[in-house]
């Protein structure tokens, strides 16, 4: 079965004044139809460039210098991104972080649902209003003919993080991409907002790349998780797998740095050393290296790709074989 | 609605009492002894005092203010001693001439400057935002009598285009009657279409001058607010809602752009009814700004006092009537007031 998104060997630079940034390298990444996939990684890593690049909405500094992204068999890449533009909103659909800053301030929340069924569909006036009023009852918003006509201003965080679910998915994509949906929620909300998410993914058949630096939250929601540093992808694999048996050191230091169940602060490791600056001429290979305690000179020739198990591939010459606890 | 004027107008009469309080003791602040003035070189001694008297200023202070704040109240803004007429006429006659001069120059400015500002942000480093950037410096370094002389010295004198600089009308043109005081809007009632060109004609070049000098700031304020905009998380959403290029840019980031636009469009128009003074003087434009010069050169209290409380109410009504847009523009306002 051919996959829904694949992104094969994607490669991204921003072209700065303080010289070129390479923001992601090689990048192979697929999710099928209805799957769910978690792009973990710290801050910094690329996560949000790439789904960025994937909608086509990357900084007009970026430019990509390689590689491929396939929509259903689609090149999105393709014409300048003509196919992306008619698709974009519709087939795929995007959720961002702090959703009271993401929607527009002094447009009703109904009317930007509007805005995008007026865009994508043949519906108009009253028949518009209708949907979009039922758009925001299927983001479980009660009172939604009331909240139609209220302002980002007048709801909560996470009811806004429901009205901008309900605009990307008015048009029932087949692909939702969420971009830390979480962050700037409280912690209860954050809950109700991922089950929501999971319930209209599997209720609609969507599939979901779920971008986040909260591994727990990752755990709970992907069948497969896909780990970035420094704009590699170091290693994919089923997350259970990859919790049980990472094989990146990196993958193995995140693990080690996420808290499970009753964690004492104290037993949580943090990662030595900071990304390495993407701007220099003379990065390795393996990105990770310089912060690695596995390093050896083997590190400084070509990654390999190896496959640790099927379905569970990592970019490493010292892959772990050992499980952590 | 309503409520929100009517308390924003009550809000302003502290304001006003301020303005008449400073203004009355500006003008008496001022040098130069009016009844000398009026009495002429060859005046005497008592005929100066007669004058005095009579125009009530061998009253003390408070005593005039008094008098001053008691004919106010009855609608009477005193005589101008340099014309014979009533302040209150003069004003109202003269009014509409530099309205008239300051509206067409402020839509002439945002017809330029918006586009321009939306254009140099959504193109930053392009010849159009070089272009801005030019216009502004240029805009703002240009002091407005010194364009107006320039462009009176290249188009009337140099090359002969524009009319002589000599007030609202060509003198064989006789005034339209009178419905709104602006010339444009009155010929066209009239179908008096000869005076519209006429007055269109006289009306060009000092309002390219104004225009010019308040260009500058409405550009660069487009231009930053736009910038600002565009870069906000919310245009982020819509373009990855697959939005039409056009609706993000107008419906989603011009209209929140437009606030601070807003903002600088009555500072600017604050500073056009300033600056109209210049320019009235430079093109004889029978407008207050010209009246109120002559008054002040004259010593003549009453309709110096006059200009300023009419400003004053002019900048009050402007203030107003912006916050009320700022309503329209921006729901998070109305619940504030």
């Amino acid at each position: 079965m051919s996959a829904l998104l694949e992104i094969d060997k994607l490669s991204l630079e921003f072209r700065t004044r303080s010289g070129i940034v390479r923001a992601l390298e090689n990048v192979s990444l697929q999710l099928p139809e209805g799957g769910s996939l978690g792009l973990v990684g710290e801050s910094g890593s690329g996560k949000s460039v790439l789904s960025f690049a994937v909608l086509g909405i990357q900084d007009a500094a970026a430019t990509i210098t390689g590689g491929t992204i396939r929509f259903a068999g689609t090149d999105l890449l393709a014409d300048g991104g003509s196919a992306m533009k008619t698709m974009r909103g519709r087939e795929l659909a995007m959720i961002f972080q702090n959703p009271r800053v993401a929607l527009n301030p002094i447009r009703q929340v109904g009317r930007q649902i509007e805005d995008v069924l007026l865009r994508h569909t043949a519906l108009r006036g009253a028949a518009a209003r209708a949907r979009a009023i039922e758009c925001l009852a299927d983001v479980r918003i009660p009172d939604p003919e009331r909240r139609y006509s209220a302002y980002p201003f007048e709801l909560s965080g996470g009811m806004c993080q429901r009205v901008m679910i309900a605009i990307a998915l008015a048009c029932k994509p087949r692909l939702l991409i969420a971009d830390e949906p979480t962050t700037g929620l409280d912690v209860t909300t954050q809950a109700a907002i991922m089950r929501l998410i999971r319930d209209l993914g599997r209720e609609k058949g969507m599939a979901t790349l779920l971008i986040t630096h909260d591994l727990g939250l990752a755990r709970d929601f992907c069948d497969k998780l896909a780990v970035m540093h420094a704009g590699h992808i170091v290693e994919v694999g089923p997350t259970e797998t990859l919790f049980r048996t990472p094989a990146h050191p990196y993958t193995a230091q995140l693990v080690r740095a996420t808290p499970v169940g009753q964690e004492r602060l104290e037993n949580l490791a943090s990662i030595p050393g900071n990304l390495p600056d993407l701007r220099r001429g003379d990065l390795p290979p393996c990105r990770f290296s310089e912060r690695c305690e596995l390093r050896s000179p083997a590190c400084a020739t070509p990654l390999p790709n190896l496959v640790v198990s099927p379905g569970h591939l990592v970019g490493c010459h010292h892959p772990q074989a050992r499980s952590s606890p | 609605m309503l409520t929100t004027i009517l308390k924003r107008l009550l809000g302003a009469i502290p304001n006003l009492i301020g303005v008449v309080v400073v203004t009355f003791l500006l003008t008496r602040a001022l040098p130069g002894d009016p009844a000398a003035f009026f009495a002429g070189g060859a005046g005497t001694a008592e005929a100066v005092e007669e004058i005095r008297k009579k125009l009530g200023l061998d009253k003390s202070l408070p005593e005039q203010f008094i008098v001053y704040v008691r004919d106010l109240a009855r609608g009477d803004w005193g005589m101008s001693h340099a014309t014979g007429q009533p302040v209150l006429t003069e004003l109202t006659t003269r009014l509409p001439a530099s309205l008239e001069l300051t509206l067409a120059a402020l839509l002439l400015a945002v017809i330029i400057a918006i586009p321009l500002g939306i254009l140099a942000a959504t193109r930053p480093g392009s010849w159009v935002d070089h272009l801005c950037r030019g216009i502004a410096t240029a805009g703002v370094s240009l002091p407005t009598f010194f364009t107006g002389l320039l462009l009176a010295y290249i188009f009337y004198f140099l090359l002969g285009w524009a009319p002589a600089p000599l007030g609202r009308l060509d003198p064989y043109l006789s005034a339209p009657p009178l419905v709104t005081g602006f010339y444009l809007i009155d010929s066209l009632i009239a179908r008096d279409f000869p005076v519209f060109v006429g007055a269109l004609k006289q009306l060009i070049l000092p309002t390219i001058t104004l225009a010019l000098f308040v260009l500058a700031p409405l550009a660069r304020m487009t231009r930053a607010s736009m910038l600002g905009v565009l870069s906000a998380d919310f245009i982020r959403t819509a373009r990855a809602s697959g939005l039409a290029p056009r609706t993000v840019l107008f419906s989603y980031a011009f209209r929140n752009a437009l606030l601070p636009v807003m903002t600088t469009l009555g500072m600017v128009f604050s500073f056009l009814l300033g600056s109209n003074v210049l320019v009235e003087k430079v093109f004889a434009w029978p407008g207050i700004g010209s009246f109120a010069i002559e008054a002040l050169v004259a010593s003549d209290y009453a309709p110096v006092q006059g200009f300023v409380l009419s400003m004053a109410l002019l900048y009050v009504l402007l203030n107003l009537s912006i916050d009320i847009a700022y309503g329209f523009v921006d729901p998070r306002m109305k619940i504030e007031n």
